[in-house]
């Protein structure tokens, strides 16, 4: 390891633990929040780990979500659940994989259109499941308290960024540097690209699938609205992209005041949090192209190149 | 000998129009072989179908005797066929190392980590690069960034080199190094296919030519005899009595 | 039978939605995310034209037209093009189009919840029903099928039989050789797109004849609509017909047989089937 990585590590390392000492403060509407943004930290980083470098939209995140709350929902009642959390993950990287065998191959458009109606299509088809044999909803009754699924969120976090680091030094990383810049130029140098992006995608969703599960206890009551709010992936999205993907570190610059804006807006005007969605979008298109973290490089480079 | 690459009736279709006819050649070990005729005669679709960029409609297309024709491009990279194309396509996100690294990495003989930037090295010295290597690609002229992309397809230890109009839009003292630089190459016993309008290049660097028009090969022989064969000016220059 | 007549009344006014967006997307080259948003916008129209004024919702169809042509001209010009202007590649004119169809959406949902609240609005209107061939359908359906029909053929014999049509063609073939031949190149693609967005806004008024609609919905018209066009082919009127009768049927279908509410995992089925085996579209070519 090189000096800077051990510089970041170690600054990582120091973060992790100063984020999990939170709960200690016992602030039940500050812990609310830390869930909130330690989820939301989660859903981003491991967003922007495939869609920053490939620059395939998913849209797909309250699907894999959603699955993942399904899965302690349904599993509660037979297996432990320490258990169930790599189950979900599974489940979560298999539907990522299927999803991304059918579109994949192909432009990005495709992709996005999959994904945008995937939620509606999974919680349309858990819908009709429970039709069938009569249930309605689900009941999520365990002892895990609210520490306890901020410092599940905490921990998952620290595994994604440890993910994103190994990747980065990986080949699959390199790999999917090179198909994001110039596909054509990617297949030629004799990458697999097909499988390069299915495998990154796997990631995604597995994690979103695990931080569903994690969440589901604190949901008490499950029902396919509930576990599949299409919003969601659309937060990620915002997230993600105001935050900046060229970073690891990108997205939770974007995470963090995004959650306060948020939490501020729905709580006066409940109903304008779409219109908010929309100039948010509007706003990362026009405004900030690069995100956050993009403006702080800018600035920094204009820096360095100024004379001294 | 086996040839090292054979073209036995490679076809390619584009609805009516047939943009390859019925293409045969052979490419034997260390020859530096010139695909040449006029516009629109089909020479890049040959190459698009030999790096599997294209599929062929028809044909057979064999990598020392084992069939790559239909194959994806990556499958064929990997096989060891590697080539530049005719708009040079940078990876602008990267440096010239990393670049040049990627060939490295993932091309036809594969390395990682320390080896392979050692071996993007050894490129970089080879097209003259070596000391820009920190550089951002966004910085290059325009003929080092065809040098970068020459040292990326060199990196993976190619069997069969594929240039497409490398020498394109280059001045005339870049053409000269350009030209001396693919010269080393042959030197070195690399198995090249030129895709080329410089003749002045052709003649000096290569042994055999294959001369194609309209999509069929037409003429195929020594430079010389290739290029003094009626049939070949003619095709170059239109007939007259049309 | 009865399946099969309803699926084609259901996939007429598909198809006419769907040539809305085939318009923006295969010959203005925009992914129009917010299409959904004008079909429920037109459907808006109808009601409110409907209930507060008793104009009857086929003549709406010609008012609610022009506001959407001029409103979707509007944002092709000020909205979009300067997109495609600043744009280094092509990759990136598709993700910030995606981006800000997507945010132009969300905004047009929450105006329209500001405007009228987030309940479901529904009218009656023809709501009889009419005996054919021995079977009976409601009457607005059927009508609204044949005010759809009639606006595509409309439309076919604009785009096969006047200069303009031709020329649009044209820039969804080859926006480059197009400008060579002197077309002008980004006059016809926003004129494209703000038809595409007439004829949307006309599907939605025809549609709110029969179905409910509310702010939100729009989504799944957008996403219904892509893969009509997807499946058609981009570009290709006669597929796109084709397409959108196939996915009426297929829809009525799985209501009717198996569950009223897997309409949109029907849609998703023939979605997978063209991924896997026909990405260029019903009557596409293979790209090479």
């Amino acid at each position: 390891m090189t000096r800077p990585e051990v510089q970041s590590l170690s600054i990582g390392t120091v973060l992790f633990a100063l984020a999990a000492c939170l709960p200690f403060l016992s602030d039940a509407y500050l812990l609310s929040i830390g869930v909130t943004i330690a989820m939301y930290t989660v859903l981003a980083t491991s967003w922007a780990l495939f869609s920053g470098p490939t620059h395939y939209i998913s849209l797909a995140t309250a699907a894999f979500f959603g699955l993942g709350a399904y899965t302690t929902a349904l599993g509660i009642e037979h297996l432990p659940y320490w258990l169930l959390l790599p189950i979900a993950g599974v489940l979560g990287a298999v539907l990522a994989a299927l999803v991304g065998l059918a579109t994949l191959r192909l432009s990005g458009v495709y992709f996005v259109i999959f994904t945008l109606g995937l939620a509606e299509l999974v919680r349309q088809i858990i819908t009709w499941g429970q039709n069938m044999s009569g249930t309605k909803g689900l009941y999520v009754l365990t002892a895990i308290t609210e520490e306890h699924i901020y410092w599940q969120l905490t921990a998952l976090a620290a595994l994604v960024f440890l993910t994103g680091w190994l990747i980065a030094r990986s080949r699959l990383g390199f790999a999917v540097r090179i198909l994001g810049d110039d596909e054509e130029v990617a297949r030629h140098v004799g990458i697999h690209t097909a499988r390069v992006k299915v495998l990154l995608f796997m990631v995604p969703g597995a994690v979103a699938a695990i931080t569903g599960a994690m969440l589901a206890p604190r949901y008490v009551y499950i029902e396919p609205a509930i576990a599949f709010t299409p919003m969601l992936s659309f937060q990620v999205v915002i997230m993600a992209l105001l935050g900046g993907t060229g970073r690891l570190w990108g997205p939770i610059v974007g995470v963090i005041p995004f959650t306060f804006l948020w939490e501020a807006i729905s709580g006066t005007f409940p109903n304008q949090t779409t219109l908010l969605l929309g100039l948010a979008f509007l706003a990362i298109v026009y405004l900030l192209p690069n995100g956050f973290t993009g403006l702080l490089e800018a600035a920094r480079s204009r820096l360095k190149g100024a004379p001294a | 000998m086996t040839p090292v690459l054979s073209l036995r009736g490679a076809t390619k279709r584009f609805g009516g129009l047939v943009a390859v006819d019925d293409l045969d050649f052979d490419v034997a070990e260390h020859d530096v072989v010139g695909l040449i005729g006029p516009n629109g005669s089909g020479k890049s679709t040959t190459l698009n179908l030999i790096s599997g960029a294209l599929q062929p409609t028809a044909g057979s297309i064999a990598l020392n005797g084992s069939e790559i024709a239909g194959l994806p491009a990556q499958d064929i990279a990997r096989r060891g066929i590697a080539r530049t194309f005719q708009l040079v396509r940078p990876l602008a996100s990267m440096t010239v190392l990393e670049n040049v690294k990627a060939g490295a990495v993932f091309g036809h003989r594969r390395r990682w980590g320390r080896d392979a930037e050692a071996q993007a090295m050894r490129m970089l010295e080879k097209v003259g690069l070596s000391r820009r290597a920190q550089a951002p690609m966004g910085s290059l002229t325009y003929i080092d960034s065809k040098r970068v992309e020459l040292a990326r397809t060199l990196a993976g230890e190619p069997k069969v080199l594929l240039l497409d109009e490398w020498l394109a839009g280059l001045n005339p003292t870049e053409l000269e190094q350009g030209i001396a630089l693919i010269r080393s190459l042959r030197d070195e016993g690399r198995t090249i296919i030129i895709v080329e309008h410089v003749m002045d290049a052709i003649r000096s660097l290569c042994g055999r030519c294959v001369v194609m028009s309209s999509g069929a090969k037409i003429a195929e022989g020594t430079t010389e005899a290739v290029l003094s064969d009626p049939e070949v000016i003619r095709a170059y220059l239109g007939t007259d009595d049309a | 039978m009865d399946i099969l007549f309803t699926g084609l009344l259901l996939g007429g006014t598909y198809a006419l939605i769907a040539l809305g967006l085939n318009l923006q997307y295969g010959m203005a080259r925009v992914i129009n995310l917010a299409n959904g948003e004008t079909l429920v916008a037109g459907g808006f129209g109808a009601y409110w034209f409907f209930t507060a004024q008793q104009v009857p919702p086929l003549l709406t169809v010609f008012l609610v037209a022009p506001l959407a042509f001029a409103l979707n001209w509007l944002i092709y010009v000020v909205v979009l093009r300067p997109l495609v202007k600043r744009a280094k590649s092509r990759g990136r004119i598709e993700v910030d189009m995606i981006l800000t169809t997507f945010g132009l959406s969300f905004v047009a949902v929450g105006l329209m919840l500001a405007l009228f609240g987030g309940d479901y609005f529904s009218y009656s209107y023809l709501a009889r029903p009419i005996t054919l061939i021995g079977e009976t359908y409601a009457l607005n359906r059927v009508t609204a099928f044949l005010g759809a029909a009639l606006l595509c053929v409309a439309l076919w014999l604009w785009l096969y039989h006047s200069r303009t049509g031709m020329s649009v063609r044209a820039i969804s073939v080859s926006p480059e050789s197009a400008g060579l031949v002197g077309i002008d190149v980004p006059r016809l693609a926003a004129l494209a797109f703000a038809l595409g967005g007439a004829i949307t806004a006309m599907g939605g008024a025809l549609v709110s004849m029969f179905l409910t609609l509310d702010a939100s919905t729009g989504v799944i018209f957008t996403l219904k609509a892509l893969i009509i066009v997807i499946m058609g082919g981009v570009g290709d009127i006669r597929g796109t017909i084709v397409a959108a009768l196939l996915l009426g049927v297929l829809e009525t279908f799985v209501a009717t047989v198996i569950d009223p509410g897997l309409t949109l995992a029907s849609a998703y089925l023939l979605f997978i089937l063209i991924l896997l085996l026909r990405p260029q579209g019903l009557f596409g070519r293979s790209r090479t």
